[in-house]
């Protein structure tokens, strides 16, 4: 056990003091709030600076009035011959002819430009025809806007979990399906790129031809649980850190270019959106209290189990590839029955788990130990009955003793074997193979 | 009590059998040579020491105990196969692989100072590994095999990829190990190490002991009866000695050498001899480890 500890330090100290682990951990939560805040200020100012593209129009049909606010309209006196001449010959963006229309089915009009317009543009511009049609057509009916208004109903469904102690808790599916998905690919590539440093620090000690010294030293099954051990804890730190740094970098980035964490903007596009029913409109406060009554700290401790426990069944299996191969390049082949059940959550978590959290597919991929660390995170926020959870979570304990215990007697044979070629059969036969 | 007593050790593996009922007896205090072709169980038989794997059958003892766990820290091992972490410092490699063996933080640092002070590289201590050439790793590692002050140390094939200077270094080390009470085994096939170091040899072939016991009882068991005599005048095959070959030396000074036909007290041939010639030097001729290694594995495969 101390020297499994000794192991552990060893390898723990070997990740951090690298600096690929400085920089992979203090840059990382540095670039993204970076990278958002230049995007978002990149953005402002773009918006800020635009100049509003000059459309030429044709009115043949004596409808038009322009609408201002995204395009500069001048009116062309002419035929459309002459006006496609002389927009060519312009700074103009576009020409618009607008032929006499039947309201109740108006086509014809066009749009030419010079080079291919994009569909926000395309967008706005019909959208002010539309709007103009529009008026014209309540002119028509003789509805008022204000008539209009009065029609106009907003419903927003509140959604109510009622669980068995009778406690209510309020749900917004659509944050519990963020979360959920966040979870789900964040575990799969956590786990995904701790089970490779497993693999190639097994391999690096393969090649190395150190691993023979170290074997006479210690069990095999002791370098290897060191070594799953110490990089956990490498992860587990790095995980910390992150949360850490993108939480207070997040909020101090975000607000020095006058914006809020996302909660807070969510409201205030709310208030923006609907000035006078900031406090009556229940969609606001109902997101609101569905963000506030997230339970992270529930969250981040099932985070951590899960990542642990999917971390310690791969990881093992990791570790026995390593220990079979010479190179990262032959562990490819063995790497794909390792992917595989990966595969089947990462996938099971878009096509039923996000959608049907409580379906007899997500429940059983969040059980059986190998798929359970991405299908629970799936899952777990939008409520998971605690016998699920624990028997979920007792199997995953199951499954990572049991995968040890597999890859332990393949690795001790495995780490001795120089230039051997390798297939199912041999591994098979090393498994088998008797102390 | 043997330094290190194997009895009846077997080890199958699926095809083949490594180690057939090995006995083996090590005294204490010798460098022992363990000889043998690749693939004869040389190996195996080491791992087993080790306790990197089980023997299936068989006993091993050591200084007088069953082999168990704790014997880690009594043996120091230079596996064939070596090599340190490439991205790890001198100093911290040094240490580490010293706590592996049981000894405390402070007593490796300690000692992996001593020692590297002893190598004359001192300067190493924060350099990587990766920064050093073949044989300063080569020192570093020989260094992490006896630092722990095991009492026996086993070595296989330790001169391979030394330059002269460090090997010569490395023998002296060992002679000095040995002064002090440390057992040696040696795994080789280079026979001039077996002729200059070891006291005790163990020829293992096709996983059976073929041959064990003192290096000179050995050598005198194949002794061929054969002598190189120097004279003055040419000399002739008698009825008591064969004449094998005769070179001329200078002037009438000749090199011979003779083979006694019945094997009977030097003394005798010398009395013979006198009577033929003028005897200048009179030397048995031993055979050497490496004719009687060829002639043993030879013959065995003839079988």
């Amino acid at each position: 056990m101390n020297k499994i500890w000794l192991i552990v330090q060893r390898e723990f100290l070997n990740r951090v003091q690298k600096k690929s682990f400085l920089i992979a951990t203090i840059m990382l939560p540095l670039i993204f709030p970076a990278l958002m805040a230049i995007l978002v200020y990149v953005a402002i100012e773009q918006k800020k600076n635009a100049t509003k593209d000059i459309v030429y129009y044709i009115d043949e049909s004596g409808t038009f009035s322009p609408d201002t606010s995204k395009f500069i309209f001048k009116k062309f006196e002419g035929s459309i011959t002459d006006a496609k001449q002389a927009f060519q010959e312009d700074h103009s963006y576009g020409l618009l002819h607008i032929p006499a229309f039947d309201l109740e089915n108006p086509h014809g009009i066009t749009l030419y430009t010079k080079v291919n317009p994009s569909p926000n543009e395309i967008g706005d511009l019909e959208g002010i025809l539309e709007n103009r049609v529009r008026e014209l057509k309540m002119a028509k009916l003789n509805i008022s806007q204000k008539v209009l208004d009065d029609i106009k109903t907003d419903i927003s469904l509140r959604t109510i979990n009622v669980s068995e102690e009778g406690d209510e808790q309020t749900s917004n599916s659509r944050i519990l399906f963020g979360i959920g998905m966040a979870c789900g690919i964040m575990m799969y590539m956590f786990i995904f790129i701790y089970g490779a440093q497993i693999m190639q620090g097994v391999i690096e000690e393969k090649t190395s031809k150190v691993v023979e010294v170290i074997i006479s030293s210690v069990r095999p099954f002791q370098l290897m649980m060191g070594k799953i051990l110490g990089l956990a804890s490498v992860g587990l730190l790095q995980f910390l850190i992150w949360i850490i740094l993108i939480t207070t970098l997040s909020s101090v980035v975000l607000g020095f270019f006058g914006l809020d964490m996302p909660q807070d903007q969510m409201m205030n596009e709310m208030s923006q959106q609907y000035p006078d029913a900031q406090v009556q409109n229940p969609a606001s406060i109902e997101m609101l209290t569905a963000i506030s009554e997230v339970p992270f700290g529930y969250l981040i401790f099932n985070f951590l189990f899960y990542f642990l426990g999917g971390y310690l069944l791969y990881g093992a299996l990791f570790a026995a590839v390593g220990s079979a191969v010479d190179s990262p390049a032959e562990a490819q082949q063995f790497m794909f029955p390792i992917t595989i059940p990966m595969l089947i959550a990462y996938f099971g978590l878009f096509t039923f788990i996000l959608d049907d959290p409580h379906g007899p597919v997500s429940v059983w991929l969040s059980v059986i130990p190998f798929t359970s660390p991405i299908a629970m995170m799936g899952r777990i926020g939008f409520g998971v009955p605690v016998w699920q959870l624990i028997l979920s979570m007792v199997c995953l304990i199951g499954g990572f003793i049991f995968t040890t215990w597999v890859a332990a007697r393949i690795y001790r044979v495995g780490i001795l074997m120089h230039g051997t070629k390798i297939n199912y059969k041999v591994m098979a036969r090393w498994f088998m193979m008797r102390g | 009590m043997e330094a290190l007593l194997a009895e009846g050790i077997s080890k199958r593996y699926t095809n083949h059998l490594a180690l057939d009922r090995i006995n083996l007896s090590i005294p204490q205090q010798t460098i022992f040579g363990l000889l043998g072709p690749n693939g004869a169980g040389k190996t195996t038989l080491i791992r087993i020491i080790n306790q990197i794997i089980n023997a299936d059958e068989g006993k091993i003892s050591i200084f007088g105990e069953r082999l168990q766990e704790k014997h880690i820290g009594t043996i120091g091992y230079l596996p064939e196969e070596r090599g340190l972490y490439k991205k790890l410092k001198v100093g911290d490699q040094l240490v580490y692989l010293a706590q592996l063996k049981g000894l405390s933080r402070k007593d490796a640092i300690e000692k992996s100072k001593t020692w590297i002070r002893k190598f004359d590289i001192a300067g190493w201590w924060n350099k990587k590994v990766e920064d050093l050439s073949k044989g300063m790793a080569q020192k570093v590692q020989f260094i992490s095999t006896v630092m722990h002050e095991p009492r026996l140390i086993i070595l296989d094939e330790p001169f391979s990829g030394f330059d002269p200077v460090n090997a010569q270094l490395i023998t002296q080390e060992i002679l000095e190990l040995k002064q002090k009470g440390c057992t040696i085994i040696f795994s080789t096939h280079r026979m001039e190490t077996v002729e200059d170091l070891c006291d005790d040899i163990a020829l293992i072939h096709q996983a059976k002991v073929i041959l064990e016991g003192s290096k000179n009882q050995i050598k005198k068991r194949f002794r061929t009866n054969t002598y190189t005599v120097e004279h003055r005048g040419a000399l002739h095959s008698s009825d008591k000695f064969d004449l094998i070959s005769q070179e001329n030396l200078e002037d009438t000074f000749y090199q011979s050498i003779i083979r006694m036909k019945q094997p009977t007290n030097p003394n005798l041939l010398i009395r013979d001899l006198i009577e033929l010639t003028e005897v200048h030097s009179f030397i048995e001729k031993v055979p050497g480890m490496s004719e009687i290694f060829i002639s043993l594995v030879k013959g065995e495969n003839h079988e």
